[in-house]
């Protein structure tokens, strides 16, 4: 059974499709558009709220669409006084791109180390990961932050970024991929005089580059969404992530309904190019791993 | 080439350890690299996960308020008061009423999206990305167009909008408890958000199918259908399926984001972070409680992860068969 499975790959997708006819085929397709439509809704919800003026929003009669594009709703978000959202927007950048490539380096290393470097208790010390993964780190935020805390990192990027970078997942992910890479390069390399590090620089990496796009994708996009960590890190609202200002607005007293769409269709952006470029490697990376977070 | 490689993602390591171990010369400088390559992970590993969690258990045992570094040794009295707190119980009993609803209905949502995008021959990407795309998009934003637009309890909801058309009242989605409406809210988000990503677990199994599988049922007279749906289908995903419940299971688990936004501010639907968050993080800054409650729910779900790590296998992943 396993060693038919790949070739059925290809061939197998669509036939089923074939047998429905013409009936079965618009059923189909109606079907599937009507779930399309209703997942669409709350972006649709997003881009009108973020586009009317607040008394269209608010109104009695429900309106599809404005009846004049608000452009100038654009720059609200960044003049508001109440909500620093430039700077949210920013530390967002900031932490989620150093936490994508801090868990990148860090990571990749280790599981590099524990599939490939001979070592007496190699073993030990996988297993020492493994024991990691029985807990979730959000279930362990009290305890990271009374760590970080007393190191005096509340309110830092150091604070938001550096207590994540240790994954024990992702390291597992890297090890496990490691295992599968053909050996007979790196021993190539390595009979050409590189020890391991330029082995792993030279010749490992540059053959790994889809797999780490897969996980930057994932790990990207975990790290722009992350909640609960900035909420405890991010007292102070200088160090607030553009999560924990769009959850401020909601518990502000004056709602100002096309402000915060547009700040939401704001946050969202980014995310949705990462998305729409590099789709294929997170697909990949998700049916690889059977993972997200 | 392609099999022996993935195969050999599943194979454990000590094989490969002993086979490399002969070599001249790299042999003597090899531990050297290990640590070279695994040292900045492990020390991380060791200050930011290891050290958190036993200061958090040794603080369990002190009366800890406003103070990470207490001397009020209290024994277990921290355990009692989580233990006998009601609304640390009533968290749990909201995690299982979560669970029972959000795990069934992800799992049958993303099985039925596979499904549908499975069978499609044009457009196929197309439905896969407005499906999948959801999955981009933060817990946080999500509650937000769930609370501000979709189920505003004033008039100009979407959802009471839509009541108003067949002249119904509108509803309080969140704002009272009863009857508990709040479950429809707090459910339809996380179904959203998270649908897509398991269709495409679902999508990778379904490929996965031998197609002889299909072509023998027919043969032998089974229609297409909930037949070959039912004795086919199923039971090949049977993998995909146990791994995908445990995975919706453990996410259930840590569920904050959406609760935290859409009920901040309420007493009811208040899961065990939720109430962790408060009890230490909250006026009272009580540590010691906290970090009673924190070992107790690590405890908790470092059973159901055992019980997951024994059925899935570590390093086997589900897509293996």
């Amino acid at each position: 059974m396993t060693t038919t499975a790949p070739d059925v790959r290809k061939t197998a997708e669509p036939v089923k499709a074939k047998r429905g006819g013409v009936i079965g085929n618009t059923g189909l397709y109606i079907a599937t558009g009507v779930a399309g439509l209703l997942f669409l809704i709350p972006f649709y919800l997003i881009v009108r709220n973020a586009l009317m003026t607040d008394p269209e929003i608010t109104g009695e009669e429900w309106k599809w669409l404005p009846t004049s594009i608000q452009w100038g709703n654009f720059s609200e978000p960044f003049d508001d006084v109440t909500v620093d959202f430039a700077r949210a927007l920013w530390n967002s950048v900031v932490v989620a791109v150093l936490h994508t490539s801090g868990i990148l380096l860090i990571c990749s290393l280790a599981g590099y180390g524990l599939a490939r470097i001979p070592y007496k208790h190699a073993n030990k010390v996988f297993y020492a990961v493994l024991a990691t993964l029985m807990v979730p780190t959000a279930v362990t935020f009290v305890p990271s932050f009374v760590l970080v805390s007393s190191l005096g990192w509340v309110d830092s990027y150091r604070g938001l970024i550096i207590p994540g970078l240790f994954s024990g997942f992702t390291c597992f992910l890297f090890r496990q991929y490691f295992l599968g890479f053909p050996k007979e390069l790196e021993e190539a390399a390595r009979v050409d005089g590189l020890g391991y590090w330029g082995a792993y620089w030279r010749i490992v990496v540059p053959n790994s580059l889809n797999f780490f796009a897969a996980i930057a994708t994932i790990t990207f996009i975990n790290g722009w969404n992350a909640f609960l960590w900035p909420l405890v890190i991010g007292q102070d609202p200088s160090a607030w992530t553009v999560q924990v200002a769009l959850s401020s607005y909601m518990t502000n007293q004056t709602v100002n309904y096309h402000l915060i769409f547009m700040a939401t269709a704001i946050s969202i952006l980014p995310l949705i190019f990462v998305f729409l470029f590099l789709q294929r490697w997170l697909v990949q990376g998700i049916a690889q791993t059977g993972i997200k977070g | 080439m392609s099999t022996t490689t993935t195969r050999g993602v599943a194979q454990p390591a000590p094989a490969k350890v002993s086979k490399a171990r002969p070599r001249r010369g790299l042999g003597a400088s090899s531990t050297f690299n290990f640590w070279l390559f695994t040292g900045p992970f492990l020390i991380g590993l060791v200050i930011f996960v290891f050290v958190p969690i036993g200061w958090s258990i040794w603080l369990s045992f002190f009366e800890a308020r406003f103070t990470v570094t207490p001397s009020e040794f209290v024994g277990l009295d921290n355990y009692k008061q989580v233990l006998t707190d009601t609304n640390f119980r009533n968290s749990l009993v909201t995690f299982t009423v979560f669970a029972a609803f959000i795990v069934p209905a992800t799992w049958a949502m993303s099985l039925g999206l596979a499904l549908l995008v499975n069978r499609l021959r044009f457009m196929r990407a197309f439905f896969r990305s407005v499906f999948f795309l959801p999955t981009a998009v933060s817990y946080v934003a999500a509650a937000l167009i769930w609370k501000m637009s979709i189920f505003n309890g004033v008039r100009f909801g979407l959802a009471n909008t839509f009541l108003g058309w067949f002249g119904i009242d509108n509803i309080a989605w969140l704002a009272n408890p009863d009857p508990p409406w709040y479950w429809l809210v707090i459910v339809t988000v996380r179904l959203w958000l998270q649908s897509g990503f398991y269709m495409i677990l679902f999508i990778a199994a379904l490929q996965n199918i031998p197609r002889e599988l299909y072509e023998a049922a027919s043969i032998d007279g089974a229609k297409p259908g909930w037949q070959t749906f039912r004795h086919i289908t199923l039971p090949q995903l049977r993998a995909t399926s146990t791994a995908v419940i445990l995975l919706l299971l453990v996410a259930a688990y840590q569920a904050f984001d959406e609760f935290f936004n859409l009920l901040g501010k309420a007493t009811w639907g208040q899961p065990p972070l939720v109430e962790l968050y408060k009890m230490a993080l909250g006026q009272n800054q009580n540590y010691g409680a906290g970090s009673a409650g924190a070992v107790v729910l690590t405890l908790l779900i470092c059973v159901v992860t055992l019980f997951q790590g024994k059925i899935m296998g570590f390093g086997r992943g589900e897509e293996s068969k």
